[in-house]
Order: structure tokens, then sequence, then C-alpha cells
């Protein structure tokens, strides 16, 4: 009686998998190109606000230069047409000694900011999976 | 948004109170409760107590927190078949993302007999490389199952011998973002030493004594959403009482609507038990992180 439940679950995940997007679509596409981006980015910036665990590493920082940065950043790992002109995550992370649960409760603000501004959950998993190599320099500079 | 920075003055008198004591008792100089993970990548409890699915311990340490947190979760659980009813239940405490100790109490109808069974499983693993989500390779820990059997009639009259013994396993997991079409998939392949019949319901290894062997197990689950996960689960296990006991296999979908809250209903085929073939039915476990 396993059987009819596992041949459900394969079938799932062949419909799952028939019904993708082109890969042709990148994801930057998929969150609407460059307006998207800034979306996510206006988002994210709202959710750090009301955030003082992690509101405390942007004291002193100029907000308009973390926009810029983050949304040129964002856009180059979904593929976007952008360059990134700001420093190294290395270079912009020291000092700040960032935890392992600041970082994830940052990655939560983020997932939050991209279901704010509409993301869908397959999308969000696919930026989230571009940006998670970051975190090994970004923790504990 | 530099100048909006306060930190407000939400905890009352008395919940600081008791945060001081948890603090006192757990936690490191900055540490706070387990919200450190993506949610529905902490796992379950499986049904031994361990961070895991449902019938199989995974390398995931239970619970949200992270290298600076605690948390402590339970569960109860219970397994329907058609000839016998397994009730489950037990928590974990989980220390900085690295450390495990669970303690599980197990209690097993056995209707055509009209008796029943209870185990009391203790429990710890420990985190030896890895993140499940971030780091290069899976996440590897190693964990202990010490199962300690309280009526062993039926173990005795199969002519068992120990009514105690301990597993050993070694679990590896993974979490792919976005993976399967944009869906987060999520693995699990362990290794376990055992000599447990039927868990250890019946007993330890047979009549020569301790017959230990290794057995594989293993699990894949697919995020249909931040709140859903869909899977299979398979777990071999020694036959030492030569009375045809079989892998258990199921497939199970949990609904997860916080990270304080987890229900799972699977469809199990546990095989033969005891000689009674064919024995199949429904999994529901509620479990849930208590900090």
């Amino acid at each position: 009686m396993v059987k009819p439940g596992l041949t459900l679950l394969l079938t799932g995940l062949l419909l799952a998998c028939s019904a993708m997007p082109q890969q042709s679509e990148t994801v930057y596409q998929q969150v609407g190109g460059l307006s998207g981006i800034y979306t996510i980015t206006d988002r994210f910036i709202s959710r750090i606000e009301q955030e003082p665990r992690i509101l405390k590493f942007f004291k002193g920082s100029d907000v308009a230069r973390f926009r810029t940065h983050f949304a040129q950043h964002l856009c180059v790992e979904t593929g976007g047409p952008c360059e990134y002109q700001g420093e190294s995550m290395q270079v912009v992370h020291q000092g700040m000694n960032i935890s392992e649960s600041d970082f994830n409760l940052t990655v939560e603000l983020l997932i939050n900011a991209m279901q704010d501004a509409g993301v869908p959950y397959t999308t969000r998993n696919k930026i989230l999976a571009e940006l998670a190599p970051m975190r090994a320099s970004m923790l504990y500079r | 948004m530099a100048q909006a920075y306060t930190i407000p003055e939400t905890a009352s008198r008395k919940s600081a109170g008791y945060a001081l004591i948890w603090l006192l008792l757990f936690c490191g100089f900055n540490a706070c409760a387990g919200t450190g993970k993506i949610i529905a990548t902490a796992g379950l409890l499986q049904i031994e107590g361990s961070g895991g699915g449902g019938v199989v311990p995974w390398a995931t340490l239970t619970g949200y927190d992270s290298r600076s947190q605690t948390s402590a979760t339970a569960y109860a659980t219970r397994l329907s078949v058609d000839d016998f009813r397994l009730n489950s239940f037990g928590a974990a405490l989980s220390f900085y993302d690295r450390v495990e100790i669970s303690l599980a109490r197990l209690n097993l109808d056995v209707k055509p007999l009209n008796t029943n069974i209870a185990q009391t499983v203790a429990g710890a693993k420990i985190r030896l490389y890895g993140d499940v989500v971030y780091s290069a390779w899976p996440q590897v820990s190693a964990g202990i199952q010490y199962k300690h059997l309280q009526d062993s009639h039926i173990a005795s009259s199969l002519g068992v011998l120990h009514t105690s013994g301990t597993d050993w396993y070694l679990a590896a997991t993974r979490v792919h973002l976005g993976m399967v079409a944009g869906y987060n998939l999520v693995w699990n392949a362990t290794i376990r030493y055992t000599d447990a019949n039927q868990l250890g319901l019946l007993g330890f290894g047979n009549q020569q004594g301790h017959n230990r062997k290794l057995v594989g197990e293993g699990s894949a689950a697919v995020l249909l959403s931040d709140h859903l996960a869909i899977g299979i689960e398979y777990r071999q296990r020694p036959d030492n009482l030569a009375i045809g006991e079989s892998a258990i296999r199921d497939v199970f979908v949990t609904y997860i609507p916080s990270k304080l809250f987890n229900i799972t209903m699977a469809w199990v085929d546990l095989g033969s038990v005891a000689g009674l073939d064919d024995q199949q039915g429904i999994y529901l476990s509620l479990g849930g992180q208590l900090w």
C-alpha cells in the first residue's frame, strides 16, 4: 500500500518539474527586473528598521549607500545586467562580529521582505540559494 | 534609519525574570532562545525521541537554535497498524546547535495478546560537521540511543537475553535550496549499528546474546511552501530473531504553521511485526518547540 503513495509523490514531483518555468528566464526576470530588485531592497530595509537586533549593525551607516549596493548585489546574484560597485563582503562586514543567529535572523528578514514584495516561494528559494554561499564571508569578522 | 535606533522597552518584569532564570541555566553571555534557522529546516522529533524525520534520526539537532542559542522541544506520536498501536512521547534539549539530549517513552499495545510493552530511550547526539543549509558538504552528526525495556515477558518468551541495548548512528543531512523546480529538497542518510528487535520493544539480540549489525536508513522530502513538507522514509532493521522483521517505509506530510508547532501524518508500512505480516497504518505526530 506504500506503492500508490510513492507513485503519487513521484508523479507530483514530475508534474512540478514539467510545470517549471523555462530555464531561459533568469531569477532577475522572475522578480520583475530592476524595479522588483528595488522593491525587495526597500522592503528589506524597512524590515531591518523594525528589528533592533539587526538595526544596531547599521548604526552610523549610510542607508542610501547600503540601498544602492544591496540592490546592485542582488541584481548581479540573480543574473541581472548590473555591476556591483561596493566593497567585498569580507570588508563590508569587518569588525561587526556578526553571529550565526544574527545572520539567520537577517535571512528571515530578507525572506519576509521578499514575501512583502510578492516574490513567489520558488523564486525566493532560488534567490536564497544564490546568496547562501556568502555566509562564510560575513560571519564573526 | 540610523537615527531611529532605540532598544524598545517591551519585556515585562515577570518575563524578564523568567528569561534571566533560563539564561543563567542554559545560555551564554549573549544568548537567546532558538530562532536561528529557516523555518522547516529544523526537522522533527523521530519516534525514539531524537531530532529527525518520523522514524529516522537525522544529522539535524532538534529545535531552531544556532551557535549561541538553546532550544527545548517535545512531541507525542501515535502509530496505529493492524495488530499494534505504538504511543511515543518525549522531549529533547539542544545546546548551541552542537549537542542534543533526548528522553522518550514508547508504549506498544499488542492487540492479539491484549498486552502492553513499555520502553525508555535516552539519546544523545553531537554535530560533527557542517550546517544543513550553508556548508559545502552535508551536515554530519553522530548519536547514540540507549534503550531499556520495562516489560520483557514477550522478549523473554522469544529467547532474547538482553533487555537493554545501545544503538549507534551516523547521519548526514542536507537542504538544497530551490533545487527541485525552485522547491527546497531535504535528504538524509543514516547508518545505524544496532541489535534492537522492533526498535527494542522485543529486546536486543537473540538467544546467542548481542548481535549488532549495520543497517541503513534514509529520508527525502520536498518543501512545498514555508509550511508544508512531503516526503518518504525508509528504515532497515536487523532480523535477529529470524521472524521476518522487515524494513519500515512511510510516506509523510508535515504541516509547520510556525516554529513553535508541527503536525505530521504518515502512511506507514511496518512489514512483518513479531510474525504478524503486512502491518500497515497511520502515523500521527504532534511536535513543538518550547523555547
